[in-house]
C-alpha cells in the first residue's frame, strides 16, 4: 500500500494524472480570461465547466418543486448562470460542494414523494435527505461568508422503480464520498476542510447503507477510497442536471 | 428544516494557530451561528496535536495504533465471540482492510523520516457476538471522529488525502456494522463529530495493555 508515500501521486493511474495537468492548463487559461489570479488546484476549471452545464437549467421551470428540498431559495432570480462568479479556491470548492448537496437534497426529496418505498427504507431515505438538505444550508452559509454562492440548479432524476431508485442512490452517495475526498488537499482553511470532513465521512455512511441495501460491499474499493477529481465527477453528474 | 448542530456555544472558546485572513472571516461568520466548520476545528487544531508542534509524524503514529487496535479486534477478538456468518463476513473483510492501514500508515511514518510505533496488546471486553458488534461500532465511530479531528491539523496534503482516504473507509465500517446491529447509521446526523485526542484515549485508552 503506497498510498500514503510522500512522492506518490494523491490521484491513481496516469490516466488521472493526465486530466490533472489538462485541468491546469484549462485552469490557467480560465482564469486569465476571466483576469483573475491562479487559484488552487483544479477548483476553478472544474467549477467552470460545472457552472456552465448548470447554467442550462437555469430556465427551466420545474424549480419550484424542489425548491422546499434543498431549502434554498435564493436562486429564483437567475439569469444566465454562467455569469455566477464560482469565485476561486475554497470558494469554489465550497460552491463546488454546495451544488452537489443541492442535487442530492433534491434527489431525496423527488424520491420520498414517489411513493415507491415504506417502512424502513422510506425512513433511511428520508433521513439522508434532511441530512443533505442540512448540507446543503451550512455550505450556503460558508460560501456566503467568503462570496457569492452558486445558484440552485434543477436536477432531473428517473424515478421508475424501487430498485432503480435505490441503485441511482447508491451511485449519487458513492459520487458524493469521491467527490468531498478528492477536494480535501486543496481546501486552505482548516475550518473550511474540517467542516469538509464532517461531511465527508457522512456521505461515506449514507453510500455504505445504500450499498448494503443493495447487497453490494459496503467498501467497494477496498481499504482506501478513491477520489474523484471535479472533472470526473462532472462527467457523471451531467445527465442529471435538467 | 432546523439544524441542531448550526448552534455552538463552544465557538466562543475556538482557537485556532496560524490563523489566517479568510479563517478568520469564517469564524466572524461561524461564530454567529453560521455553520458547522470552526466547532468541529475546534478541540484538534487549538489543543490536541499542533499545539506540541508534534506533526505529521505523531498524527500517523497516533492513527496507527488506533489501526492496530481495529486489526487486533477484527482479526483475533472476532474469532472467539462466535459471530454470524454474515458479521463473521464483514469482520474478516473489515479486518483486512484495517490490517492494509497499518501497513500504509507504517510506511508512510518510514518515509516520513519517523519511527513507526510497536503495535500494542490489547485486551477488549466483550465474550459475546453482540457485546463484540456494539464494541466494533463504537470503535469504528471512534476511528471516524479521530481521523476528522486529525484532518486540519496534517501538514503534508499527501498524508492529508491518506487520511481521507482511510477515514471514507471507517465510516463504512461504522455504517455497516449500525445496520447489522439496528443503530444509526448516522449517529451525529448531517456532521461527524470530530474528536479530539484526548477524547479518542478516553474511548480507546482502556483497550491498550501496553
Amino acid at each position: 500500500m503506497n498510498a500514503l508515500h510522500p512522492s506518490d501521486e494523491p490521484q491513481p493511474g496516469p490516466g488521472i494524472v493526465e486530466q490533472l495537468a489538462r485541468d491546469d492548463v484549462e485552469r490557467k487559461k480560465f482564469l486569465r480570461m476571466a483576469g483573475r489570479r491562479v487559484g488552487t488546484g483544479v477548483a476553478a476549471s472544474g467549477l467552470a465547466a460545472f457552472i456552465a452545464a448548470c447554467g442550462s437549467s437555469s430556465s427551466s421551470s420545474s424549480r419550484s418543486t424542489s425548491a422546499a428540498a434543498a431549502g434554498g431559495s435564493s436562486s429564483m432570480s437567475s439569469s444566465a448562470a454562467s455569469a455566477d462568479p464560482a469565485g476561486t479556491g475554497d470558494l469554489a470548492i465550497v460552491n463546488y460542494a454546495l451544488t452537489l448537496e443541492y442535487l442530492e437534497a433534491q434527489f431525496y426529496a423527488k424520491v420520498g414523494r414517489s411513493g415507491l418505498f415504506s417502512g424502513k427504507t422510506l425512513s433511511v431515505l428520508k433521513t439522508f435527505g434532511m441530512e443533505e438538505a442540512e448540507h446543503v444550508l451550512a455550505l450556503k452559509k460558508v460560501a456566503g461568508s467568503l462570496g457569492t454562492p452558486a445558484k440552485r440548479p434543477v436536477g432531473r432524476f428517473p424515478i421508475k422503480s424501487a430498485s432503480q431508485v435505490a441503485k441511482l442512490a447508491g451511485t449519487v452517495e458513492n459520487l458524493g464520498a469521491a467527490a468531498y475526498l478528492g477536494q480535501a488537499g486543496n481546501i486552505q482553511s482548516r475550518e473550511i476542510l474540517a467542516a469538509a470532513l464532517a461531511i465527508h465521512s457522512v456521505e461515506a455512511r449514507h453510500a455504505a447503507t445504500l450499498n448494503t441495501l443493495l447487497k453490494l460491499s459496503p467498501t467497494p474499493e477496498g481499504a482506501f477510497a478513491k477520489p474523484m477529481t471535479m472533472a470526473q465527477v462532472l462527467t457523471v453528474v451531467k445527465p442529471f442536471i435538467a | 428544516m432546523s439544524n441542531p448542530n448550526l448552534q455552538h456555544p463552544e465557538l466562543a472558546g475556538v482557537e485556532v494557530h496560524g490563523i489566517s485572513r479568510a479563517s478568520f472571516i469564517m469564524r466572524g461568520a461561524l461564530a454567529a451561528g453560521a455553520a458547522y466548520g470552526a466547532g468541529a476545528v475546534a478541540p484538534f487544531v487549538s489543543s490536541a496535536f499542533a499545539a506540541g508542534g508534534s506533526g505529521d509524524v505523531e498524527i500517523l503514529n497516533f492513527a496507527l495504533t488506533l489501526e492496530y487496535l481495529e486489526t487486533d479486534f477484527y482479526k483475533v477478538k472476532g474469532r472467539t465471540v462466535g459471530l454470524s456468518a454474515e458479521a463473521r463476513a464483514l469482520a474478516s473483510s473489515f479486518g483486512d482492510e484495517e490490517a492494509e492501514h497499518v501497513a500504509a500508515l507504517t510506511k508512510a511514518i518510514g518515509a516520513a523520516g519517523g519511527k513507526p510505533v510497536a503495535k500494542p496488546t490489547f485486551a477488549f471486553p466483550v465474550s459475546s457476538a453482540a457485546g463484540f458488534l456494539k464494541l466494533a461500532y463504537v470503535l469504528e465511530n471512534t476511528g471516524v471522529g479521530a481521523y476528522n479531528g486529525a484532518g486540519p491539523s496534517l501538514v503534508n496534503k499527501q498524508y492529508l488525502a491518506a487520511a481521507g482516504s482511510i477515514v471514507q473507509v471507517e465510516a463504512r465500517h461504522a455504517a455497516a456494522i449500525a445496520l447489522l446491529i439496528g443503530s444509526p447509521v448516522t449517529p451525529d446526523g448531517a456532521f461527524d463529530k470530530p474528536l479530539s485526542k484526548t477524547q479518542v484515549l478516553t474511548k480507546a485508552g482502556p483497550l491498550i495493555k501496553k
